[in-house]
């Protein structure tokens, strides 16, 4: 887990969105627990959502940041076959939402910050998945995120798979990794409904806008952390001190705040969040 | 703001959706029961075949047209796209933005109102499946907002009418984010104790369900309709095996605990009226 790899020859143009979405997903590329295990001190994994199971796509812990206490809540791919499995490919189910919502209310019960770190291609579509209420899920941990009385501060550290990464993803400060993306749909899929072929992909990642560089102009990523050399998997060390860094920072900049700024904070980020409409005074309708 | 004249409810024409009702003649074919039913015998029963109960799609403004008695007002319905990514796919946004205008007469994918229902002036968004599939980007997320603001301006009961695929491809991460921002506007709805009821329709998934449709105080749902957060085919492509009969209906939805009640259109007012007597009474 721990050894470095070069990072493979890239025939992709440098910073393209495409060749963004390849190092969001290179094999190498450092997960949630290796962040967690760089950045935090006494690390204490809490499980299971105490209604079905323990999910093992999100990962949820006390810890200590800079000596402070702190709960992360993360998604976590696997790196080798049965570590994959096991995380089942960092697809979350509905109890990995409902535990993460468990975990951040137990955060907001004793005053500590939550850090959430999103890695997913996105939520678990499956049988089992909808017949336990992915969506109610997932929805109940937006609403219940925007009234946690806590700085909470959301890295995109990889792949921030639509829904299934907004469902922890609602924060006071919203950062991603230079090389991370966030995206409403994969380009895959937007090119098998575009074009109707899933390798048009390079096309739709360009279209969708999904890199950290063209999401902070638009209002909805505060800050764009780098990454060493080629990539954050050529140094992961290098990688965590970066967002350790902004993590410093970011609860710094929230700790003069009191519980009701914080919320209102938070609401009014996000009510201010895709204001593109034009709109006219006098039109009716019918 | 303006103001509808109540009137018959109107037939979507979209011959793509066979659950609307399409034939120009007398008679109906029922998707239900492969009966044929009279045009007028089913339009008199708020577009349920009267033989089998089946629901056939209705579009936005025939569904606010059956459920308020009296005429309503209308907000935020010049609220247009500006295309904040420049999206092009095989054609640009913005000409099929032009194109679901014309054809629907609504500047987006939805429709916000207040009326009476019962004793009580409520807001209703109703979701406009024909407009780009429903699909929800910053103008649905912001007039819902509105709406949300305004019952808790007003302490009315709010009532969303969902129909859609879910966020809007079209507009990117911006889209995703109006879930974020239409369910913190109802966390300050929850905080404040006004009611808030969610109505799914046929279909209702992706972004739109993983949201607001499943924050209500009461969920509920048409017979019948689609309702999931992953659609059939993402789900059947990602496990390879057929799904089973009646999977993601509203029926299962019910049985896994997940709605508060299946409730049929022809008795959608009395449920609503009944629900706000008793929360707000
Ligand atoms: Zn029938």
């Amino acid at each position: 887990m721990e050894e470095k790899q070069t990072s493979s020859p890239s025939p992709l143009p440098p910073g393209g969105p495409w060749q963004r979405v390849q190092l969001a997903r290179h094999p190498r590329r450092p997960h949630a627990l290796d962040y967690i295990q760089r950045i935090f001190t006494d690390f204490e994994e809490i499980h299971g959502d105490r209604a079905y199971a323990d999910d093992a796509a999100i990962v949820c812990g006390m810890a200590r940041f800079m000596g402070a206490p702190v709960m992360v809540c993360a998604q976590q791919k696997g790196r080798d076959t049965k570590q994959k499995l096991h995380r089942n490919f960092g697809m979350p189910k509905p109890e990995g939402y409902r535990k993460a919502l468990r975990a951040m209310r137990l955060a907001a019960k004793f005053g500590r910050p939550i850090v959430t770190l999103l890695d997913t291609p996105g939520a678990y579509p499956g049988i089992d998945a909808e017949e336990r209420g992915q969506a109610e899920a997932i929805a109940v941990n937006l609403r219940e995120m925007s009234r946690l009385p806590v700085p909470i501060v959301v890295f995109v550290i990889g792949e921030g798979g639509s829904g299934g990464a907004l469902g922890l993803g609602v924060g006071n400060r919203v950062h991603m990794m230079e090389n991370a993306v966030y995206s409403v749909i994969s380009p895959e899929s937007c090119a098998a409904i575009i074009w109707r072929d899933a390798g048009q992909a390079e096309k739709a990642a360009a279209a969708l806008k999904m890199t950290a560089q063209d999401l902070a102009p638009l209002g909805i990523v505060d800050d764009v952390i780098p990454e060493p050399g080629e990539g954050a998997h050529e140094d992961w060390d290098a990688a965590a001190a970066n967002l350790a860094r902004m993590l410093e920072h970011s609860l710094a900049s929230l700790k003069a705040l009191t519980p009701a700024q914080l919320v209102d904070e938070r609401y009014e980020k996000f009510r201010r969040m895709g204001s593109f409409f034009s709109e006219t005074k006098s039109a009716t309708l019918g | 703001m303006s103001w509808f004249k109540r009137d018959k409810p109107a037939i979507a024409p979209n011959a793509e959706q066979d659950r609307t009702v399409r034939a120009e003649g007398l008679w109906v074919k029922c998707e239900g029961c492969r009966q044929v039913v009279f045009r007028s015998d089913l339009e008199k029963n708020s577009n349920v075949c009267p033989k089998c109960g089946f629901h056939f799609r209705l579009d936005s403004k025939a569904r606010l047209d059956l459920l308020f008695e009296e005429p309503y007002e209308t907000f935020d319905q010049s609220l247009a796209s500006t295309d904040p990514l420049s999206f092009v796919d095989s054609k640009s946004y913005r000409s099929r933005l032009a194109g679901m205008q014309q054809t629907t007469g609504l500047t987006d994918a939805i429709i916000s109102a207040r009326g009476r229902i019962g004793r009580h002036m409520v807001n209703v968004c109703a979701m406009e499946l024909r407009f780009i599939g429903g699909s929800m980007g910053s103008v649905v997320g912001e007039v819902i907002t509105r709406a949300v603001e305004r019952s808790l301006a007003n302490r009315q009961p709010l009532v969303i009418i969902s129909a859609s695929g879910g966020a809007r491809m079209q507009e990117g991460l911006i889209s995703l984010m109006q879930l974020a921002k239409i369910s913190a506007a109802l966390m300050k709805l929850d905080t404040a104790a006004i009611p808030y009821i969610s109505l799914m329709t046929d279909p209702t998934t992706g972004g739109v369900t993983a949201s607001f449709a499943m924050l209500g105080d009461l969920n509920i749902a048409e017979p019948g309709a689609l309702i999931g957060f992953a659609g059939p085919r993402v789900i059947e492509q990602t496990i390879r095996q057929k799904l089973p009969e009646g999977f993601q209906k509203s029926e299962f939805l019910l049985q896994h605990g997940f709605l508060d009640a299946v409730v049929p259109r022809t008795q959608l007012r009395e449920y609503l009226s009944k629900a706000f007597d008793f929360m707000a009474g």
